[in-house]
């Protein structure tokens, strides 16, 4: 087991009171695995990230257990923390036009991070990096390494920060929505290079997205995640195939389909995320849910296995319900 | 970036034009003149002087004189140092007004830069608020109060150093005038260092830089500091400028024979060419200042120096 995630709390103190962002929960990851994070904004799928890699707001607080290669990794040191991140656990974020520093040319932000990790002298490093940048197929890395962020594209710079992050050779890579500032095109691009990646070094992968298309393209296991909370987890195929819970029906129905004939709407699940602020006692999907039962707004529903021990969900209403016909 | 240069050298011209004119005109505006003493001179003596000095001439045949003799670098005889022309007046007050100037301008980014990123990085705790409220403070006393207390302080009741004169520019002497002229400029500079700082704290590629496992300092020193540092280079610009040409006071009040010195005597004595020339000048080294600061952002920031 390379990643064990167990009762895991995320808050913010904020001026409005205490902002829940993740409640409780639990997942795991073997190498060379790729865990999908599915949810809407707000649904605590990158404060998960940030919390693994010990990367939250200075408001945020942190409870119960991150497990990486049997470490706990919740209250470690800076020190130690320093040592992993970067070497261990690599992450690329959403906008690949922000995430590098402009002022910094490309070399510069590639070698330091062999030099801090692996100890190596600047000429190494560098000559290091530009085989990164041809193995995530940046044409001509030899003189572009000299460049600046600005003078790359998004997909390049996408390519760039994937090739920086994998430099190291870590164990885990998190990807923080990694396409979604990207154009469509480009968007497929990078998802087969993270997969061709996957298998040729071995590096396991946590894809946070909200994009069940992306989840569809490269994920083993899906986690769908509403109110800091799961709602689903089962490998892709079956979440695909048949969803048990309310919410990820409402996920899967709102794909606009090509067959449906142009007359009919697209579908969109009713209502809005919840209050972080004020979560409700229940299911924090109730107020929004087509399925409601007597018990949702006051008892929360637990993660029960649905047929096999890895298909899982939380919700009162019954399977047979929910499961489209 | 030649061009760059170029142009921007160019645009100075009419600007420099405009502030003679300006300056030229509203100095012949303002009531008497070079030669109207308590003791008026005999009519005959006065009509002489005119002749000799060309104030007997039309205005804008005087305008067209100056600025011909301006043009040439010549900016005139002064009225009231006899024997002196207003460049050996500059010449010999310059050198002293920017070793002042440029002492202080250190002393001020160094601590500034420092104050404002201790502040940013310590955001809403009680470092940040002290040293934005000392800098708060600094800001509104005036430097005409900081300066004698400080005399008080250093000078007259400890006797540790003097209480002015220039002394060919010593340590000693310089100590109290740099203090004073530079407190405010501290002040100034950690405010403007925390805000670009905080930002800078708050980008994505400085989230980057953590994630990489880079140590805190340096994270701070290599990915951070450069850019918080550019919105204080272009304050420098005008305030290094600023600072050298308002010392006025400060020279007076610790008798530093700097340029200050002859821009207030000139002025109550209408000393014509000798004001003008101070303020040409100055407005000369604002321009020149200016256009320093804009090469270094072009060499600090990358984008800049692509257009």
């Amino acid at each position: 087991m390379l990643l064990a995630v167990n009762n895991l709390d995320v808050r913010f103190t904020t001026e409005d009171g205490i902002v829940q962002a993740v409640n409780g929960l639990n997942f795991s990851l073997d190498a060379g695995a790729t865990l999908g994070i599915v949810g809407e904004s707000g649904s605590g799928k990158s404060q998960t990230a940030l919390a693994i890699m010990g990367l939250l707001a200075s408001n945020g607080e942190v409870s119960g257990s991150i497990q990486f290669k049997g470490e706990e990794l919740v209250g470690v040191g800076q020190r130690r923390m320093n040592s992993i991140r970067g070497a261990h656990i690599g992450m690329i974020f959403q906008d690949p036009m922000t995430s590098l520093n402009p002022y910094l040319k490309v070399s510069t932000q590639m070698a330091e991070v062999l030099v801090r990790h692996r100890g190596m002298g600047k000429r190494e490093a560098v000559q290091e990096s530009i085989k990164m940048l041809d193995a995530v197929r940046i044409p001509d890395a030899k003189s572009r390494i000299l460049r600046y962020p600005h003078e790359f594209s998004g997909g390049m710079r996408q390519r760039v920060m994937i090739a920086m992050t994998l430099l190291t050779r870590p164990e885990l890579l998190i990807a923080d929505e990694p396409t979604t500032a990207l154009d469509v095109t480009v968007q497929a691009q990078i998802l087969d290079l993270l997969s061709d990646l996957r298998d040729e070094f071995g590096v396991a992968i946590v894809m946070i997205t909200h994009d069940l298309g992306v989840v569809a393209d490269v994920c083993d296991e899906v986690l769908v995640l509403y109110g800091g909370q799961i709602m689903e987890q089962a490998d892709a195929r079956t979440l695909f195939k048949g969803p048990t819970h309310p919410y990820t029906r409402g996920l899967l129905d709102s794909i606009p389909s090509l067959d449906s004939d142009h007359q009919s709407e697209l579908v969109a699940i009713p209502g809005n995320p919840p209050d972080l602020l004020h979560l409700p006692p229940g299911c924090p999907f109730e107020a929004r849910c087509a399925w409601r039962h007597d018990p949702c707004p006051t008892h929360r529903p637990v993660l029960e296995a649905v047929e096999t021990a890895q298909h899982r969900r939380a919700c009162h209403a019954s399977v047979a319900e929910v499961r489209p016909s | 970036m030649l061009s760059f240069a170029f142009k921007r050298l160019l645009a100075a011209i009419p600007t420099l034009l405009v502030l003679i004119t300006l300056a030229f005109f509203m100095m012949r505006l303002a009531p008497g003149g070079p030669f109207d003493l308590e003791k008026p001179v005999p009519p005959e003596v006065r009509a002489n002087l005119d002749a000799a000095y060309g104030l007997d001439k039309p205005l804008i045949v005087q305008y067209a004189s100056y600025l011909g003799d301006v043009l040439q670098g010549d900016l005139g005889p002064s009225f009231q140092y006899v024997d002196y022309t207003v460049n050996e007046l500059i010449a010999q007050g310059f050198p002293v007004s920017l070793k002042l100037g440029f002492s202080a301008m250190i002393v001020a980014v160094f601590f500034g830069s420092i104050f404002g990123m201790i502040a940013a990085m310590r955001q809403n705790s009680a470092t940040d608020y002290g040293v934005m409220t000392v800098a708060m403070t600094g800001i509104s006393i005036p430097n005409f109060v900081v300066a004698p207390l400080l005399i008080l302080v250093f000078a007259v009741a400890f006797g540790w150093l003097p209480a002015g004169g220039w002394n060919g520019g010593a340590w000693q002497n310089m100590v109290l005038p740099v203090i004073a002229l530079a407190l405010p400029q501290v002040a100034y500079v950690a405010r403007i260092m925390r805000g670009s700082m905080i930002e800078i704290l708050r980008s994505n590629y400085l989230r980057t830089a953590r994630a990489k496992g880079l140590p805190m300092r340096q994270v701070i020193l290599r990915h951070a500091l450069k850019p918080a540092f550019l919105p204080v280079l272009s304050y420098l610009g005008p305030a290094t400028a600023g600072i050298i040409t308002g010392s006025v006071v400060m020279e007076q009040i610790f008798s530093i024979p700097g340029l200050g010195r002859f821009f207030v005597q000139g002025a109550l004595n209408r000393d014509y060419t000798l004001v003008l020339g101070v303020v040409i000048f100055y407005g000369a080294l604002i321009i020149a200042f200016n256009f320093l600061v804009d090469l270094l952002y072009s060499v600090l920031d990358p984008k800049v120096r692509a257009q």
